[in-house]
């Protein structure tokens, strides 16, 4: 604990470095895996392979998956960035899929009755209705990008890591416990934050709220 | 010109061999409440979707107020046309104001017609003003399907077509509701397309009831043509074209005065139980014959018009079976 107070700006300051890897990482991933699992959810028959592609990105160890990047990227935030996008791809686009596949489907043919275009739909009643099952994955891939963002410093990305890697080196079980905690923390707060977004979000969905706009 | 004019229309779902709709074609006037009726498979749902383009038919033509439906885009068309089903398909996420602006705000009405055509519908169906902040999930059955059914009429469609929006409902609620729907109808003239398994739902509602099997129509008459002359005996079956009962509901007791050329007498016998011309004809012969088989007499503004005795009912049925008015 000493290390912790003792350092707290330099803490602070890696806090900072991981927090901006993993939520560029996460925006990222959103960007790409959002029109991937919209595409999956209306194609049956290209969801198995995706979703298959991406499980066995999933299953590359980090660290190689890490040293793979350098000769394309080099060191520091790229590589390590590109590696946690490819990560949180899995459960980013099977959320997507499973909330958009899981809708009424009496919901979707009175929208379309209606006379909606399939963008209409989309956005106003498709998206809407599955966005607690993506914000759940959001909220599942941030946690894994928070734990797999440690190991980016092997690679000069900054963050946590560091201490970590620095308290192994040097023997610092003080530097080590200050990465933990830190770590430990940061997931923690993030965790939360997501998971009352999405309560909220899922009680608005659902039409479960009061009269409060 | 009838108002919809189906041509041999077709619907041969992909990797089927036997057409869900087979040739397909009959004439809807404006304003006609037409009831479609048959078993479980026929092809009521699929009838019904191609009118408004949920399907497209394989073959055959579709025409509503004189233009091809496919002659304009299928979100145009679907906007003019109400749409209402079982399950309601109420937006869960939309509180029931925004479920009923849903098309309003496609066709880009202004928000103040909007908010009044809110009000106006909440009306019509009889649902209080103050339900327009709740959610779907805020509402009993009932209630659901009114929102749906002021959704469906939100942008004032001539055409509703309906697939068994009473269905799921218990019967008190679903009586009520036909009420409301032949309450609509009269006052709006609508032409409705409405998909039931209930027989007696389809006799209430119909001005003339489409009957269905295994893709094709059997016969598409009025209620009373239908039970007094079923086309076959599939046709007899499905309605139980034989339970008098039913024939008697269809009757008032104007039409069995009419035929019986108003031969009662005219003293009026004090206090006692009387009917009146529009009674149909089977609350009068419970009526009759709650008071031990005496004649009732049937009164219109204090007027005597004549007497109803179970005689008179008996012939009514027999005389009004065989020999329809057109
Ligand atoms: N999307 C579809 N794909 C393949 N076959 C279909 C599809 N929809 C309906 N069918 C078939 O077409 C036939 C007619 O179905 P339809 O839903 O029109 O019947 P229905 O008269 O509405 O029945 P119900 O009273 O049970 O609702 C059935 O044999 C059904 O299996
Ligand atoms: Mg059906």
């Amino acid at each position: 604990m000493r290390y912790l107070i003792d350092n707290f700006p330099y803490v602070l300051s890696l806090i900072g470095q991981h927090l901006v890897m993993s939520g560029l990482s996460l925006a990222i991933a959103l960007v790409i895996a959002l029109p991937i699992g919209i595409v999956c959810a209306r194609v049956a028959r290209l969801r198995n392979l995706v979703l298959g592609i991406l499980g066995v990105i999933y299953t590359i160890p980090s660290l190689s998956l890490f040293v793979l990047l350098i000769p394309f990227t080099g060191l520091g935030l790229r590589p390590a960035v590109i590696a946690l996008v490819a990560y949180a791809q899995l459960v980013l686009v099977r959320n997507v899929v499973v909330g958009l596949t899981g809708i009424d489907p009496a919901i979707v043919e009175a929208a379309r009755g209606m006379g909606m275009t399939a963008a209409q739909r989309l956005w106003r009643v498709e998206l809407p209705l599955a966005l607690p099952i993506i914000l759940a994955g959001v909220r599942v891939a941030m946690l894994s990008i928070i734990a797999i963002g440690t190991i980016a410093a092997f690679i000069n990305a900054g963050g946590l890591g560091l201490l970590l890697f620095d308290g192994v080196r040097s023997s610092n079980p003080e530097k080590i416990i200050a990465g933990a905690v830190a770590v430990s923390a940061l997931a923690i707060s993030a965790n939360g934050i997501l998971w009352l977004i999405e309560q909220r979000v899922f009680q608005a969905t659902r039409g479960v709220t009061g009269t409060k706009n | 010109m009838a108002f919809i004019i189906a041509d041999r229309l077709t619907k041969t779902f992909p990797g089927e061999t036997r057409p869900a709709v087979d040739q397909v074609s009959f004439e809807i006037k404006q304003g006609e409440f037409v009831v479609l009726l048959g078993p479980s498979g026929c092809g009521k749902t699929t009838l019904l979707k191609m009118i408004n383009r949920l399907y497209e038919p394989t073959s055959g033509r579709l025409l509503i107020d004189g233009v091809d439906v496919r002659s304009m885009p299928a979100t145009a068309l679907r906007r003019r046309i109400g749409y209402v089903i079982q399950q309601t398909g109420l937006f869960p996420h939309l509180r029931v104001e925004q479920n009923i602006a849903v098309v309003p705000q496609l066709l880009r009405w202004d928000r103040a017609r909007i908010e009044a055509r809110i009000d106006e519908l909440l009306d019509l169906v009889e649902l209080p003003r103050s339900y327009r902040r709740r959610y779907p999930r805020q509402l009993s059955g009932g209630e659901q399907q009114r929102v749906g059914l002021a959704r469906a009429l939100a942008a004032d469609p001539s055409l509703m077509l309906m697939d068994e929006p009473f269905g799921a409902l218990d019967a008190i609620t679903r009586a009520r509701l036909q009420e409301e729907l032949l309450r609509i109808q009269q006052r709006l003239h609508k032409t409705i397309l409405f998909v039931t398994h209930d027989v007696d739902e389809a006799l209430r509602l119909a001005d003339r009831l489409l009957i269905m099997r295994a893709g094709r129509i059997v016969q598409f008459d009025t209620p009373l043509a239908v039970l007094a002359e079923p086309a076959d005996d599939f046709v007899r079956d499905l309605l139980g074209a034989d339970d008098v009962l039913r024939r008697l509901s269809l009757l008032t007791v104007a039409d069995a005065l009419a035929s019986d050329g108003m031969n009662g007498d005219h003293t009026a016998h004090g206090i006692q139980e009387t009917l009146n011309p529009g009674d149909n004809l089977r609350e009068a012969l419970i009526r009759v014959l709650r008071s031990g088989g005496r004649p009732l007499p049937v009164v219109e503004n204090g007027r005597q018009l004549g007497r109803i005795s179970p005689d008179i009912i008996a012939s009514a049925l027999t005389r009004k079976t065989h020999a329809l008015p057109d």
